[in-house]
């Protein structure tokens, strides 16, 4: 196979990270809601908490995307 | 002053004129352009557009925070209550992950939140004759500030503890035969910390900058007529990142007070 091929096969696989950042963020955001629908008053509270998770969570799949974009330009 | 300050705004020009009417690329804008060299005790070091940017974050939030608590009143102005609700804020999130004992290093959290929120919230706004830069999206950048959290974080649990610190590698009321394990898994992810900080910051910055450009050349692609609907993509786009701008400058305020938390209890594991 081009090595070139290769290179951007990689990349787009590396790109699937980003499933499990949609995936997590996702789940951050539901339970937030449940959450907060079941006890309104708790909920301003721990917004700085969803925000925190939803962060970490974005981050993770980002790596991937970083992995893509390293294999992209400096390869 | 001034003079270097044209020459840069011409030479961004004419990067930009060269540029302009060939392919587009959206990793250009992360490149770094030379404005003029400093001759320092036999070194010379490059006055770049990264440089220029820290140095306008630096002096506008100094600036706005000076300015704010100039004439302080017991009934603050606007701009004020700026200055206090900013404090307040960090004040209570340092309270809340490091815990009174970590109040004391406030200050050095402080700055890295002003100084992080600040080069994000400037990469957002294109400068005329200057263009646009955001510092952070450089990964050297992001790792010399997590390698000083990281270095700093250790060195005062290491002097707080002494051999005791050790113990944040070893936590209880784990069973005997996990031990081995969970130690050298303790100890890998502490020695990732400062690539985990510093690579969400970066990869945050640089994703959501390319994704902007991208979203951009669609608009200018698809011209007068089709161009409007990616416009309005663009605009909550836009919107999404600054909310990320703020929120990755307080998650890396956060890890930083969280790590401080590890360092300061690390014997009472």
């Amino acid at each position: 196979m081009d090595p070139s091929a290769a290179k951007l096969i990689g990349a787009g696989l590396a790109c699937t990270a980003l499933i499990g950042a949609g995936t997590g963020i996702g789940i951050i955001f539901g339970n937030f809601l449940q959450g907060a629908l079941r006890n309104p008053t708790a909920a301003p509270g721990q917004f700085p908490n969803l925000l925190l998770g939803f962060a970490l969570a974005e981050a993770t799949g980002l790596f991937g995307l970083v992995i893509a974009l390293i294999l992209l330009f400096v390869f | 002053m001034i003079d270097w300050f044209i020459s840069a705004a011409h030479a961004a020009a004419a990067e930009g004129g060269a540029h302009g009417g060939h392919e587009f690329n959206p990793m250009h804008q992360f490149s770094i352009q030379k404005y003029f060299d400093i001759h320092l005790f036999g070194y010379t070091v490059p006055f770049t557009n990264s440089a220029l940017w820290m140095v306008m974050a630096t002096t506008f939030m100094t600036a706005l925070l000076l300015y704010s608590m100039q004439k302080a009143s017991l009934v603050p102005s606007r701009l004020q209550s700026f200055g206090e609700i900013t404090y307040e804020f960090v004040a209570n999130m340092v309270r809340q992950n490091a815990g009174n004992a970590g109040m004391k290093y406030f200050p050095v959290i402080f700055t890295i939140f002003l100084f992080v929120l600040s080069l994000n919230m400037l990469g957002m706004i294109p400068l005329p004759g200057l263009g646009q830069f955001t510092v952070t999206s450089h990964i050297i950048i992001t790792f010399a500030l997590a390698a000083f959290v990281f270095i700093g974080v250790t060195l005062i649990g290491i002097f707080k503890h002494g051999f005791g610190f050790l113990k944040l590698f070893v936590p209880s009321g784990v069973p005997i035969w996990l031990l081995p394990l969970i130690t050298v898994i303790e100890i890998i992810s502490y020695f990732t910390r400062p690539i985990s900080l510093s690579v969400r910051l970066f990869a945050n910055m640089m994703a959501g900058h390319t994704m902007l450009a991208v979203f951009a050349s669609f608009v200018v692609g698809l011209g007068i007529i089709g161009g409007w609907v990616p416009f309005i993509f663009m605009v909550l786009l836009m919107g999404l990142e600054v909310l990320i701008a703020f929120l990755q400058a307080y998650v890396f305020a956060v890890l930083s007070s969280i790590y401080l938390h590890d360092a300061l209890h690390a014997a009472e594991h």
